[in-house]
């Protein structure tokens, strides 16, 4: 058994300890806005946050994630509406929509780390999403747009 | 859906005329327990509830391309609905009620949803808000002339009163379904056309987390199925050894299936565990020794071959024999793959009485005629539930994934989803042809083009797919290069066939995405040999392309074209038509000393005919922009040993997002009939920024991907 804290919930969970995390919290735990895009942490579509910091959960293993917190994209806001989500629909970020869980919670621990970031910042924190539809524009507004926010006195 | 409901439906769908086209809805059966009470539903794409919310049916698969709002918009629009009041649900599989009218098939790619539906939508609209004020111009006892609308209500403003569009609903429900219902004029538009009318209904589920794609969907006792595949094309299974594949925990079965061995197992990581422990032995079949180099050899052989006659006007070849300047050039494009974000997938459930397949497709009606085939079952016993996609591109209008999962489904008895990896998608796609271009112009004294000839081979996707007679000019293989706008006496443009077995597929723009690139490098290539600018040598050419101008010249225009740029950065402009749209790129490119390629702004402009959802046609130049760049900086498919050698995106990469451009788009409103949106943004894409290049370097880039092309110069 392995037990982890996921979205603040406790699991238990008879997984291999070599199982990717996004496996288990896409299947046992049944949270799906996690994505499968490429298993090898190239496109950052099942990025999630272990312990705060954004990780790539197709290739962390559970053992590797045993004893620790995971937020995923359903865990970020209870009622769905953290800045960067309400950015998100005000700058109509989405097109298909597969990789924006993963771009969020990059932008997400981002923003967590620089409240203001700069065009740098947000290539650099950015730089592993990738997003077919070619959203990139739209993400770096909303970005800047969630950054504001906060700064306004939202949370 | 309750019992009454399903029957309802089938009752319903037994009304349609078909063939008729535009039969605007059925009438409502009589017999009131056929009927739903409460419900007000004059056709297939709308009903109205008591309390008011209006359910919108929308035919057109939701891959990112805004489909699910601007559908909506379009009936809420002719409705006089209250946008707040607005639902959309995905139609089921049910041709005789939701294919395409123009192509009479549930399937959608050619950027088709706008431009083939406006018209019945907005009829069966109107219908359907004329129905609710003559029930209300009876219930009040006025003219029905007296009876208007305002969003969700019904005012008789001489008298004062009002009724909301629930509480019409049951009366509505009685009345025949007017066939020539009056629209409204365009001024009378609240939401198509209108800036910031309505947002994206299926934006607050991609934010956190809850929308459902193929990937994720979930049915009880469902298992998981993971295929290997024979790594060289049309190759077959010879024999498999499943005893260390069963051994895996989690694992249930193995089944031999048409694409391959499918490891069907309780969770996705044992099917992929269990698929790596599997030992299959090929049949590789007639493509094993293909590899690209023996392709590029070939075409550079065949290209002095005489091709089928795509497009012939004057006589091209006796103007080059008698020109006294003749400008030469080869161009060549790879294969590519679409890379959806969404890998491929499917879920069926094969039953001995009935079939349901849940499945992110372009294509519902294949899905269910496949599905139908596979089990011996009729359509009417085959459901099929289209997810979310995620991305399209094309690729999902091939039926390959829907053929897996039935099969699997049926193999084991259980409902299972067939998962593919990346690297399953990448290796084992329809990929855009590859192709090998010459161009000859005849010039006069002064650089006009007196001769334009240009022959191209490749694969014609249509006739691979047996959807063109063998031994003809494939139409995909030819548009935007057959269709040249510009007016040149003499015109030959021919066609090579070449079909290596590897599989083809509609790529976004289809034959436009690199007849483009040749046909508006070629021409650049004629401008600069005249000395001319780019621009006016384009525009004075277009006489007889009007539409084609105006883009090009409003392009020009908001790029400031010929303005002074920071040293370092080069223009290039380029125009196409495509799928009902014209479109025109100028794109602003600096070049790195180590060849790094960086396309700093893309201005577009736009004319899709009547433009009805602004904001997302902003989105699809963006996202078409960022396809095109994709594949024009890096996208290359490569073959050896008839094995596709890119499996990810660390060898297949893409456009992130340090790289994107600032893209502009301006939208002109032309008053023509409505045109497509989803691709026509991609072909001026490639050679805007090779011809900028080529003005910032004199380097000419005649072969994509342009990274390798700028590697090798």
């Amino acid at each position: 058994m392995i037990s982890l804290t996921v979205n603040g919930q406790p699991q238990q969970l008879d997984v291999a300890p070599e199982m990717p995390l996004l496996w288990a919290i896409r299947e046992p735990i049944g949270l799906t806005g996690t994505k499968y895009g490429c298993g090898i942490a190239q496109c950052g579509a099942c990025t999630v946050h272990l312990d705060g910091a954004p990780v790539r959960s197709c290739i962390i293993p559970m053992s590797a994630a045993a004893g620790k917190k995971v937020t995923t994209i359903e865990g970020l806001d209870p009622k769905s509406e953290h800045p960067l989500q309400r950015a998100w629909i005000e700058e109509q970020v989405p097109q298909c929509g597969y990789c924006q869980s993963g771009q969020i919670m990059s932008a997400a621990a981002l923003l967590a780390q620089k409240p203001t970031p700069t065009d740098a910042d947000i290539d650099a924190a950015m730089a592993g999403n990738i997003c077919r539809c070619g959203t990139y524009q739209r993400v770096r507004a909303a970005i800047h747009r969630a950054a504001a926010m906060k700064r306004g006195g939202a949370r | 859906m309750t019992a009454t409901s399903v029957t309802r439906r089938a009752i319903l769908t037994g009304g349609v005329a078909l063939g008729a086209g535009l039969v605007l809805g059925f009438r409502l059966p009589l017999d009131a327990a056929a009927q739903t009470a409460g419900v007000f539903e004059p056709n297939q794409w709308l009903r109205i509830d008591r309390d008011g919310i209006v359910t919108i049916t929308s035919s057109v698969p939701e891959m990112g391309q805004g489909s699910m709002t601007t559908m909506p918009m379009v009936i809420a629009d002719e409705l006089d609905a209250d946008w707040s009041k607005i639902k959309v649900e995905q139609a089921p599989a049910n041709p005789k009620l939701y294919a395409n009218p123009v192509t009479g098939a549930q399937a959608y790619g050619g950027s088709r949803g706008v431009r083939d539906h406006l018209a019945l939508w907005r009829k069966s609209a109107a219908a359907a808000r004329q129905m609710l004020r003559e029930a209300a111009a009876k219930e009040w006892n006025v003219p029905e002339t007296e009876v208007e609308t305002e969003p969700g209500v019904v005012i008789h403003r001489p008298s004062g009163r009002t009724l909301l569009y629930g509480q019409l609903v049951d009366k509505a429900a009685q009345l025949p379904v007017p066939q020539n219902p009056t629209l409204k004029r365009k001024e009378q538009f609240r939401y198509m056309g209108k800036e910031g009318a309505a947002a994206r209904l299926d934006v607050p589920m991609k934010v956190d987390g809850k929308a459902v794609y193929g990937m994720d969907v979930k049915l009880p006792g469902l298992l998981v199925a993971s295929i290997e595949r024979c790594p060289v094309f049309g190759g077959t299974v010879q024999s498999f050894d499943a005893t260390a594949a069963k051994a895996v925990k989690g694992v249930r079965q193995v089944v031999k299936v048409t694409n391959g061995v499918a490891v069907v197992a309780d969770t996705t990581w044992a099917a992929l565990n269990g698929r790596r422990a599997l030992k299959v032995t090929w049949d590789e079949g007639p493509n094993a020794s293909l590899s690209t180099a023996r392709i590029e050899h070939e075409y550079a052989r065949l290209i002095t071959q005489p091709g089928k006659v795509a497009k012939k006007t004057g006589d091209a070849e006796a103007a080059l024999a008698g020109a006294g300047t003749i400008i030469e050039a080869t161009y060549q494009v790879p294969f590519l793959e679409h890379a959806c974000m969404e890998p491929m997938n499917a879920t069926a459930h094969v039953t001995a009485d009935a079939c349901h397949v849940w499945a992110p497709t372009q294509n519902p009606g294949g899905s269910q005629a496949t599905a139908a085939r596979l089990t011996g079952l009729p359509v009417e016993r085959v459901s099929v539930t289209t997810t979310l996609l995620g991305g399209g591109f094309g690729r999902r209008g091939e039926i390959d994934f829907i053929t897996d999962a039935v099969e699997t489904s049926k193999a084991a008895g259980a409902p299972v989803k067939v998962v593919w990896t990346r690297e399953d998608d990448i290796q084992h796609g329809f990929y855009r042809p590859a192709t090998y271009n010459v161009f000859r112009a005849a010039v006069d004294g002064k650089g006009q083009p007196a001769a334009w000839f240009n022959r191209i081979v490749g694969g014609g996707i249509l006739i691979q797919k047996g959807r063109a007679p063998a031994n003809t000019v494939d139409g995909a293989a030819v548009s935007g290069a057959a269709d040249l706008p510009y007016d040149i006496p003499n015109l030959q443009v021919e066609w090579v066939e070449k079909d290596w077995g590897v599989p083809l597929g509609f790529w976004r723009s289809v034959g436009s995405s690199q007849n483009a690139f040749i046909t508006e490098s070629f021409i650049d290539e004629l401008a600069h040999a005249a000395k001319a600018d780019p621009y006016e040598y384009r525009r004075a050419l277009l006489g007889k392309a009007p539409r084609h101008k105006a883009v090009l010249e409003l392009a020009a225009s908001k790029a400031g074209w010929g303005s002074a740029l920071p040293a370092g950065v080069g223009r290039g402009i380029a125009v196409a038509f495509s799928y009902g749209s014209y479109a025109a790129h100028v794109a602003e490119v600096s070049v790195a000393p180590d060849g790094g390629v960086r396309v700093r702004r893309i201005v577009c402009a736009i004319d899709c005919g009547f433009p009805v959802n602004l904001d997302q046609i902003r989105a699809q130049m963006e996202g078409g922009a960022v396809y095109a760049l994709t594949a024009a900086l890096y996208g290359k498919i490569t073959l050896d040993h008839g094995r596709v050698q890119q499996s990810n995106f660390h060898d297949y990469p893409m456009l992130r997002i340090a790289e994107m451009p600032k893209v502009e788009t301006h939208i002109i409103d032309s008053g023509e009939a409505p045109g497509g949106l989803g691709e026509p943004g991609v072909p001026p894409v490639a050679p805007a920024v090779t011809n900028a290049i080529f003005a910032l370097t004199g380097k000419r880039i005649r072969t994509l991907p342009i990274a390798q092309a700028l590697l090798t110069s």
